[in-house]
């Protein structure tokens, strides 16, 4: 396959980007997305030109760490497919391919297609786990939880977190990514003792973060990789209005 | 900032805002509606004078308009804060972006739906609540009484083509507007569940189609046939 | 030098108890004046790094990626293994401990496994409290599976993603500890040295990957949690950036490395479609319950079908070998994973592998499909089948997976005693990043058991003993041990840009990978080792006189990150096979073609074999000096392993 890419280059935080047009020659439909881009790089490099950055790691679809904008898509044209479980089997010889980084302000691009996303890890730290020290809990069969509530927990568990729902929201807000984890704390009994403040904590440091706010438009959830579902979205806000009524925090 | 005005400042607490005074609106439209079901009465305007008479004067009636004219505020100022922070959200637009391929058309233009709604309502009180409450109208007697004659002016109004197109455009926006909002609102305020979303959102079509479709009515029916 | 284990006196079973209390304790006033540095945030990283700041102590956090909860142990498959004994089926921590040390072939510590053993108990209750949503029946309580190598069912699993939520359950008792300020957080910073001052480790060297920044970092001790050293073979299952450097910086650092040759090697992966294949993608072991594995009888069908002359269902029943079924009778599709993947090559060696390159063996899933129905197949691996299609446009319901072995796990590591100290004071290793309690070859579901036994409930103990020996006060980052190192930090930074040669880094590691895999992979013979050996070091020198880094060092430099690490796979490596050639046995996952039973099984010599070989630095291109640690063995009789 021959193809046209147009990528994104930025040098850094503080640079102005642009789109960089790239042909390409020689792509076997067997290859993954990234590894087509590992291709061009290696071009890049022999030719003397600086490859292009892109974060990527496990290359399995479970770490996160890829993210890409395809095509005005986040993670490409695939549903429940990460960029790096996206092959290029899905595109056709001669095809234009628009490569550009996730958009957000709350996440700054670091250079050319990495963005920093650590405004998600400082959401987690806000809330996003259950107040236990190693060693002195109880036996791991003491609680029992019935299937179906352990099962929902584990659908909201499965979030990766890497920023599709932020990249393909109009708003580009972050409450598919925040739900997932209030709800699978909030579905728990272990979550019970800190359900209140965790939502609280968690929504508060999201609005800090400067993500926009969510109007149910659902692209989120059609774009997730893992398919979080929007009922979480409902439950956060249930989580939401219960802990302003009956938390006594103060701000 | 206390708890409280910290609640509904915040993202959510805006949308609760503005999910309940949405399903606040979407009630007066029903009330609305049914009183304005009265100009189909081929009584010469008999009954929609009585009920506009009754509207203008009645102390709940008229307490309601500002608990209206609130809930109007409201929801159009926390849209507004709304829809500056989900832009500067977003500084660096997409190049190439395919928004169609996961969410609605309606969904994504809310705003733009809700500003043609508030034009259309602008034009829509210049039209008939301004002259009816601050300039007087012509007379009409019924039953030996004299009311202003607001429905005269309904017909005056719908003989105008321009007026018929502005407010069946003002439907249409108002129904996608509503396709869009009804079911969202249950959704800002936490309720969706397996059994009762998809009647919900089922409801909220045929609620938006309906409503819309029943005031649209109105200007096409005297334009042709009055 | 002789090697100290440390291990306590006593019976098995009451050592570690014993030796947790006669361990000395740094008070919890105290405790706030040290720093712990801990190095990686995966499985054994971040519990430690968290339960370390429960406890008191000052912890620094450091990994190469954006999150801390990115580390590679979020992409384990199938489970963690502990010795609950929920199911009533006879598990105990003995057994538990007797099926470590066996599918290990004899070649761990047996007071480490054993203590394995025991708080793998603990680690479940801790990730429930955490909110792990394990799998659980109906009744709420906690489901198991069985899983290769043991006869019980003591995997608790959380459906294909048990790694992905442990480490969620380790990242967020992190994030609770960097919220209380007792953690700080440094995502994208490589360490790239490790600091000795006065004989003690006290500091590490890091570049921030973003500004490229060296730093240094002092500390009172410092943990490596750095996972292993898989990708020195370019395709593995490991993450991209998945890398030995900061095991391999501290090995030139005077920490020695133990028993490099030991590597796992997978036998169910999707095989390599071509030369730009990145990373090869694990299929679960559990496959293998229905499905049977085959190549073509002879060679002459097998290369009619490689030229799409035929197609798979024109192979008749007679004209298909079921190998594993025809070897091992009594095992079957089930071996255990060294002898599975060895199989596979060796029928792909004799030129009946199927696929466009012949190397992959076929896994057919049509007689199971036959007798339980489409739908039992799908309900127990539709996900499976479902990824394997993603990756290779075949449907597996109508034909045959491919599959072939590929590296999974490294059992070498950092030499580490009974406290997971280095010998090095002060350094310690966790996780794969050690050598480990595997032994030769590690049972399914027990890295993560092992990751977490390390960080949540061993490293937090042990360490005490350390510090309460050492005084509270601080080493500056402004010692000359620290500038020393800093420059020379920079010094290969620059030297590395400067090169300008006309290679890629890329292209190195995968002349290396080729080089490790042919000689120093499933198989290996004294012949081979020494011709690798010698590939390494021309390598090597290539490397240096000829690679490409484009860039400078002050930006976000891919290029500079990579040949960084390829410089030292290009280094570990050569150990790798220095090991593989002295050890003239085989064992596990090291298998050397001259030592094999007449059934062509691995033959053990444990007369001169049965012990730790830990490897000391003495200068690139100068042979290392080997350091035994005699095995002994108290409780377990030794026997030689048969599936047939």
């Amino acid at each position: 396959m021959d193809l046209t890419l147009k990528v994104w280059r930025q040098k850094d935080r503080n640079s102005a980007g642009q789109m960089v047009t790239y042909p390409i020659k020689g792509i076997s439909p067997d290859m993954s997305f990234l590894e087509m881009l590992d291709v061009l790089n290696e071009d890049l490099l022999l030719r003397g030109e600086e490859p292009i950055a892109f974060d990527h790691d496990c290359r399995e679809g479970i770490c996160g760490m890829c993210s890409l904008f395809i095509n005005g898509r986040a993670h490409g044209p695939e549903r429940g497919t990460t960029t790096c479980q996206l092959h290029m089997r899905h595109f056709a010889d001669g095809d234009t391919i628009t490569i550009e980084p996730w958009r957000a302000a709350a996440f700054p691009v670091h250079k050319d297609l990495i963005v920093d996303r650590s405004a998600f890890d400082r959401i987690q730290q806000a809330g996003g786990y259950i107040s236990v020290n190693t060693g002195g809990v109880p036996d791991a069969n003491e609680i029992p939880i019935a299937k179906s509530v352990a099962d929902k927990a584990f659908d909201a568990a499965t979030c990766i977190q890497c920023g599709a729902c932020v990249a393909a929201c109009k708003n580009g807000s972050a409450i598919l990514f925040v739900s997932a984890k209030v709800s699978q704390l909030a579905l728990l009994p272990q979550g019970q003792t800190e359900r209140y403040t965790r939502v609280e904590n968690m929504v508060a440091q999201m609005d800090i973060e400067g993500f926009g706010s969510c109007t149910n438009i659902g692209s989120c959830a059609a774009e997730c990789p893992v398919g979080i579902s929007l009922e979480n979205i409902a439950m956060l806000r249930r989580e939401f209005i219960a802990a302003k009524a009956a938390s006594e925090n103060l701000p | 900032m206390n708890w409280f005005t910290k609640t509904f400042s915040s993202t959510v607490g805006r949308k609760i805002v503005m999910s309940v005074t949405g399903l606040f609106l979407c009630s007066f439209l029903v009330v609305h509606l049914l009183g304005n079901l009265q100009l189909f009465r081929n009584d010469g305007g008999e009954a929609f004078n009585l009920y506009s008479d009754f509207m203008a004067h009645n102390g709940l009636i008229r307490t309601m308009e500002w608990v209206l004219l609130a809930g109007f505020a409201f929801h159009i100022y926390d849209a507004l804060v709304l829809t500056r922070r989900n832009q500067a959200a977003r500084p660096i637009p997409y190049q190439n972006n395919h928004p169609e391929e996961n969410s609605s058309w309606a969904s994504r233009n809310m705003g733009l739906l809700g500003t043609v709604i508030l034009v259309f309502l602008i034009i829509h009180l210049y039209n008939f609540l301004i002259p009816a409450r601050f300039d007087g109208l012509d007379p009409v007697n019924i039953d030996d009484v004299e009311y202003e004659n607001l429905y005269a002016e309904v017909v005056y109004a719908f003989k105008q083509w321009w007026y018929v197109l502005i407010y069946v455009l003002g439907m249409i926006a108002l129904a996608y507007h509503l396709i869009h909002g009804f079911q969202s609102a249950f959704q800002t305020l936490g309720l969706n569940h397996k059994k009762y979303t998809p009647f919900i959102q089922m409801f909220g079509y045929a609620f938006s189609v309906i409503v819309c479709l029943a005031f649209a009515a109105i200007p096409l029916y005297f334009f042709f046939f009055v | 030098m002789v090697l100290d284990s440390k291990v306590p006196e006593g019976p098995l079973a009451e050592k570690w108890d014993k030796h947790k209390f006669d361990i000395k304790l740094v008070n919890p006033a105290n405790k706030r004046k040290y720093e712990i540095i801990v190095v990686g945030t995966g499985l054994a990283g971040a519990s430690a790094a968290a339960t370390l700041a429960e406890l008191g102590y000052n912890v620094k956090s450091f990994c190469f990626q954006d999150s801390p909860r990115r580390a590679h142990s979020i992409a384990a498959q199938g489970g963690i293994n502990a010795a609950k004994n929920y199911q009533n089926d006879g598990d105990s921590v003995y057994r538990l401990f007797y099926d470590t040390i066996k599918g290990g072939d004899y070649r761990s510590r047996e007071a480490n496994t054993y203590r394995l053993a025991q708080v793998s108990v603990n680690i479940i209750d801790q990730c429930v409290a955490q909110g792990v949503p394990f799998a659980r029946e109906y009744g709420g309580l906690l489901a198991n599976r069985s899983f290769g190598g043991a006869q019980v069912s003591r995997t608790f699993y959380a459906r294909g993603q048990t790694g992905q939520q442990l480490l969620l359950g380790a990242y967020s008792a992190l994030n609770r500890q960097i919220a209380y300020g007792k953690i700080k957080m440094f995502p994208r910073t490589e360490m790239l040295d490790l600091v000795i001052v006065d004989g003690q480790a006290r500091g590490i060297v890091v570049r921030n990957l973003i500004t490229g920044a060296v730093e240094s970092h002092s500390a009172h001790a410092v943990i490596l949690a750095t996972g292993g050293y898989g990708n020195v073979f370019f395709l593995s299952t490991n993450a991209m950036g998945s890398n030995a450097t900061a095991a391999w910086r501290a090995y030139k650092k005077g920490a020695f490395f133990a028993n490099p040759c030991y590597t796992q090697i997978h036998p169910t992966c999707i095989p390599v479609s071509g030369e730009y294949q990145s990373k090869l993608t694990l299929m679960s072991e559990s496959l293998r319950n229905d499905g049977r594995v085959w190549v073509p009888k002879t060679v002459e069908t097998a290369q009619r079908l490689r030229k799409g002359e035929i197609k798979v269902s024109d192979i008749a029943e007679a004209d298909r070998d079921y190998y594993l079924e025809r070897k091992y009778p009594a095992f079957g599709n089930l071996v255990p994973r060294d002898v599975a993947s060895r199989n596979a090559k060796q029928v792909c060696d004799e030129g009946r592998g199927v696929g466009a390159t012949g190397l992959a063996v076929f896994l057919d899933f049509a007689d199971a499909i036959k007798r339980d129905g489409l739908n039992a197949i799908s309900q127990k691996y539709g996900n499976l089948f479902e990824m394997y299609e993603k990756i290779t446009d075949e449907n597996p319901y109508e034909r045959p997976m491919r599959i072939y072995p590929a590296v999974h796990y490294t059992m070498g590591g950092l030499w580490v005693d009974y406290n997971l100290m280095t010998n090095v004071p002060g350094l310690y290793a966790a996780g794969e990043c050690n050598f480990s309690d595997h032994g030769a070859n590690r049972l399914g579901a027990s890295a993560l058991m092992q990751g977490l036994a390390d960080g949540y409930f061993v490293i937090p103990y042990t360490i005490g003993d350390y510090l309460a020996r050492m005084p509270a006060t601080k080493v500056s980052t402004d010692h000359p041990a620290f500038k020393e190192a800093e420059q020379a930090v920079a010094a290969k930074n620059s030297q590395l840009l400067s090169i300008n040669g006309t290679r890629t880094v890329d292209d190195f590691h995968k002349e290396l990978g080729h080089i490790m895999w042919n000689y120093c992979g499933m198989a290996r013979n004294a012949e081979g080792l020494t011709l690798a050996r010698k590939e390494i070091r021309r390598l090597r020198d290539e490397f240096w006189r000829d690679v490409r880094v484009t860039g400078v060092n002050e930006e976000l430099n891919q290029t500079l990150e990579k040949a960084n690490r390829v410089a030292d796979f290009l280094e570990l490596g050569e150990l790798m096979v220095e090991d593989a050639l002295h050890r003239e046995e085989s064992c596990g996952g090291h298998f050397r073609e001259e030592h094999q039973t007449p059934e062509n099984e691995a033959l053990r010599d444990d007369e001169h074999f049965a012990y730790v070989a830990a490897w000391e630095f003495t200068g690139v291109n100068n042979e290392p000096v080997l350091h035994k640690e005699e095995l002994k063995f108290e409780n377990m009789k030794l026997t030689q392993r048969s599936y047939k």
